[in-house]
Parts: structure tokens; sequence; C-alpha cells
């Protein structure tokens, strides 16, 4: 846990590079204020005594659920395709990625 | 026939289905009028298919003629919150990313409503991805509160309150991370029930926060909201977080027991910043069920300081990875503007998301990013087993808990979009709810001086819906305020 009275000093760049969000320039600049405010209030988190405890991923245990493997009815390449936003000949259209 | 129909509430309403002096149609029309005269001023719905809505009315009408009536709320129209799949139906979460999007499939709340005869009513508005505690969020513009038209209906669920609350709609469905239906419920004065995790399938609910993430009803009155959980609980295969418990009973006969239980009230939830017309109302409750003859305890939960921390690091990392999935390819929103296939991504989430949204994912990927993982995610995954803990030890001398819902009734529109951390704080009564994955019921105990409605929250063990719906329909019967309407 960082020093509170520091900041945290976000790296918004990078951040929104690893979340692939394209920031305009007034988010840019209002971003790391708001953040590194609620970062501050997330300290609250280190004075906790967590030795020894296991944490919890759910608010109970979730097993695997295991069953046949049957053939169902999958949707139609129409109904799987109909929310594409650019689609010809049953397939979704995409730039080139290989050059 | 009476001109307030649709504010009468399900289970009176089936009465009159059943003796023939209403028809399903009839009633779904008066809904459906009441929202065309007064949602420009509301804006609770995002779109709605008329057509498809009386259709299903029509449909309900003959079944109950035939003798087939499928459950106590068929033919009753129920409105869904927009991030619920209806096959057929736009879903939009309150974005520009899934603008136009159309549901290829039913979730399972919406298999189990058609097969109980419900009829599917429009769309509700929402804080965009269900983040937000006003609805200020969404898209689709704000949502205004039926009490007072320049205060917010809460959030994130605000669509769903303020269309119950005047009469757009005789129940709705909503969903609940942090508090989404229950905070809504109490700012627009009716009743919301967050069901304990797993009690209710998330299959075709749009994740936002999936290990905290439940669907729940909302009405104006306990019975009506029980009926329909009722429908739409029970173990669902589709969905693997689904508890495999046996489906309990919890229509009206089962709530009525009126069995002395005792209630803990946790002093940290009376402390700073709750409104004294909030404290007073909530106390007068308290009470109400002492006088009523149950047992009141304090209780300490002492791990309630952590609670917004917790929350907020848990969700925000649990949404930045949920909602990787739009990324302009294979559905919603593509950005035109983009250069490339990366560009594609950027673009498209750039553009398609909105600020808050994009704020939590920020914050998500922060806490999720390798050199905090340990500091941040880990740590709140750990403080939660301590917050359980701290709920399980209580619930060990008490059968139920109350405090408030919100510190405050119904703010005003602005008073809190610039300041993210305020808003976050208003969810403080409720999130430990979903971080424990308990049950609690949020439903009307008082109108402040200015005619506002305040809510009394009453959380239940794991599983125990039935105590708190008794809990309620207890208050419920000694008390107005579901015949109390907003004018509008």
């Amino acid at each position: 846990m960082k020093d509170k009275k520091s900041g945290h000093h976000i790296n918004i760049e990078n951040i929104a590079t690893l979340a692939r969000i394209y920031l305009t320039d007034q988010e840019r600049q209002e971003l790391p204020k708001s953040l590194d405010e609620i970062l501050g209030y997330f300290d609250e988190l280190g004075t906790a005594n967590v030795e020894g405890i296991e944490p919890s991923a759910h608010a109970f245990p979730l097993y695997d659920i295991i069953r046949e493997d049957e053939v169902g009815t999958p949707f139609d390449v129409k109904t799987a395709l109909q929310n594409a936003p650019q689609r010809r000949n049953d397939q979704i259209i995409v730039p080139k990625v290989v050059e | 026939m009476d001109s307030e129909i649709f504010y009468k509430s399900a289970l009176e309403l089936e009465k009159l289905l059943d003796s023939g002096k209403l028809t399903s149609v009839e009633l779904t029309k008066a809904v459906i009028e009441r929202t065309k005269s007064i949602d420009d001023k509301l804006n609770a719905f995002i779109s709605f298919d008329e057509k498809k809505t009386i259709n299903e009315a029509t449909q309900s009408d003959v079944r109950r003629k035939a003798g087939k009536k499928l459950s106590n709320l068929d033919g009753i129209p129920v409105a869904i919150k927009d991030l619920i799949s209806e096959r057929g139906q736009p879903l939009t979460c309150g974005s520009k990313i899934l603008r136009g999007y159309v549901s290829p499939y039913d979730a399972t709340v919406i298999e189990r409503m058609r097969n109980a005869g419900c009829v599917l009513w429009g769309r509700l508005n929402m804080d965009e991805f269900a983040m937000g505690s006003s609805n200020e969020n969404s898209y689709y513009g704000k949502v205004a509160n039926p009490w007072d038209i320049s205060r917010v209906p809460g959030g994130s669920s605000g669509g769903s309150a303020a269309a119950v609350a005047s009469g757009e709609t005789i129940l709705a469905l909503g969903s609940d991370t942090g508090g989404s239906i229950r905070q809504p419920a109490a700012f627009c004065g009716i009743v919301g029930l967050k069901p304990t995790y797993g009690a209710v399938s998330r299959y075709g609910l749009v994740a936002f926060a999936s290990s905290l993430d439940q669907i729940g009803p909302m009405g104006r009155s306990v019975g009506d909201v029980a009926a329909l959980f009722h429908i739409i609980s029970g173990h669902d295969d589709k969905d693997s977080s689904s508890y495999p418990v046996d489906k309990t009973n919890h229509t009206l006969e089962s709530i009525k027991n009126k069995k002395t239980k005792t209630i803990g009230i946790p002093t940290e939830y009376f402390g700073e910043g709750l409104d004294p017309e909030v404290r007073q109302s909530v106390e007068n409750a308290i009470d109400f069920y002492e006088k009523a003859g149950h047992r009141i305890k304090e209780v300490q939960l002492t791990t309630t300081k952590y609670t917004m921390a917790v929350y907020y690091v848990i969700a925000t990392a649990e949404a930045s990875s949920n909602l990787a999935r739009f990324d302009g390819i294979r559905y919603g929103y593509r950005s035109e503007n983009a250069k490339d296939a990366i560009d594609i991504y950027y673009k498209t989430r750039g553009e398609g998301f909105g600020s808050e949204v994009k704020r939590r994912i920020m914050l998500g990927t922060y806490v999720l990013s390798n050199e905090n993982f340990e500091s941040y995610y880990l740590r709140a995954q750990k403080v939660r087993t301590l917050i359980r803990n701290d709920f399980m030890g209580a619930f060990e001398n008490v059968d139920a808990l109350i405090s408030p819902v919100a510190p405050s009734t119904a703010f005003k529109i602005g008073e809190k979009s610039a300041d993210p951390l305020q808003m976050y704080l208003s969810d403080i009564y409720t999130i430990s709810t979903n971080l424990a994955g308990l049950c609690a019921l949020s439903f009307p105990c008082g109108l402040s001086h200015d005619g506002l409605p305040i809510g009394l929250h009453v959380i239940g063990k794991p599983f125990h819906e039935h105590e708190i719906l008794s809990l309620g329909y207890e208050f419920e019967q000694s008390h107005d305020f579901k015949n109390i309407h907003p004018a509008i």
C-alpha cells in the first residue's frame, strides 16, 4: 500500500493502454484526480488484520458443475451474427490483421 | 373501471382478473397509457414494444378464460431493467456501446416469467452497466423521481423504481450489485428485494460484478414482491453460481407468519452522516417491531469501516474484466474512426462507454495490475472474508438486522454527479449485504417533511428471504405507505 500523503500518481496512459480505452483530453485531465481520491479511500484496507485469512472470491464456495456432453441446438448463424456491427457472407468483417 | 387501476397491487389485480371484472388487455393498456402520459417527465423507459406486450396480455386472457391460469401473476405486466435478455427485444444496459443490440435468447428469469404467464412489458432505464446511484449515468438520459422531478430516483435500477412508483408498471425486475434495487426503492417509496447470492439465476443478465450481482423483484407491496420472487427464484443449471437449494415458499400465505424474532440493530449504521429525519423514521420502525413483541438487540459490525473500500476494489476489478467483451468486433457499437484492428478496441470503448464506466474500468484495471494485485485485490478479498464472518457472527444471535437503506432521502439531480466518492458513499448501508451474500429488503417506513419517501432496510440470513418478507409484511399491514402515491 502506498503512502496516502504522497498520492498514488497513477500512470493514466499505462492503465488506459491496459484497459484498451481511448481517453479524451478532458478525461486525461480529470481522471487522475478522482482516481487518486478514491484510491486514498482504499488505503483503509491497509489497516485490516488479514493474517491467516483466506480470500473470498464469492460469498459462498462454488463448485464445478459437471454434466454429460449432450448435443444441443445452437443458434443458427443468422441469429448468432445478428448483432455484429459489420458482416458479410455469414462472417464478421474485421480489418486486416496479418500482412 | 377504476381510473387508477395501475396503482392496484398485483394480488388485488389477480382477484379482479379471476372474477372477470378486468382483463389483462385492459390492465396492460392502462399501464401503457399511463406510461405514454407521464414518461416524458420521468424517462423511466428506454424502449417498449406495445404490440408484443398487448399480444401477451391477449394470450393470458385466453388462458384464464379456458381455466388454465399459470400463476398468481398470469396477466400482470412486469417491466424489465434493460440489462436482462428478452429474446427479440433490444438490450442497451443504458450504454451507447449496446445501441441497436437485440437479445437472441431469453434470460432464465424471463423464461420463468413467461412460464408463469407474466406480461413482459417495456425495457427500463438504468445507470450505464448498473454503475451509479442516481440514474444520471444513462446514455439514454437521466431518470427523474416521480415524487419530485428535480430529484434523482436512485440507482442503478432508477427506471425500475420510478416506473413502479408512478404506476407505469405493476411490477419490475431490477438488479442489485451494491444496493441498486434497495436504494432506488427507498428513494421512490416502493418495495425492493435483493435476494441471496445464488437464489436467482444470473443467466442472461449482463454481468457487472459477477460475484455480487443479483436480479430481484420491485413492486408496491411486499406480497407482490414475494409473488414475483417465488416465480424467478430456484436453481438453474445454466448458472454455475446458482445455489442448489430447493425452492421454498415465499408466497403471501407463507409470509403472514408472525413468529417472534430477534432483530439486531448494528450501531455502526447509525453513526455520522445519517440524516436526522431518516434516523427518526428508522427508529420509529424499530419501536414498532418492539411493541409488536419482537426482541431488539444491539449488535456490532466492526468491519463496517472497510466495506466501501472492499466493494469498490472488488466490483471495479470484476467490471474491468467483464466489460472487456465490449470490443466492437462481435456485437454492439463499432467506432468508424479506427485506423486498424487494435484501434477498433480503443476507439469503440472510448466512444462507446460513458465517463463513470471508464472510471471504474480504469480503477479495476489498476487494482488488478501486477504491482497492485496483492495490496488491493487480494487484500480486499481477504477483508471480504472478515466482513462475511462479522455478519455470520451477528446472525448467531439475531434473525435479522435493521438499518437505514441510505443516509438521506432522494438528492437533487446534479448534486453529487461531480463527486464520485460522495456518490459511492450513498450506498454505504447496502453494499455489505452483497459482499457477504445475504438477502435484504427495502420498503417504505416514512415520509420526510418535504414529502420524500424514507426506506427501511431489513437484512436476512442467506436463503431466509421468507423471514425478511414476513417482517416487511407485518410492518406494511400496520402502515399505509403502499396506498400513498406520488402526485405525478
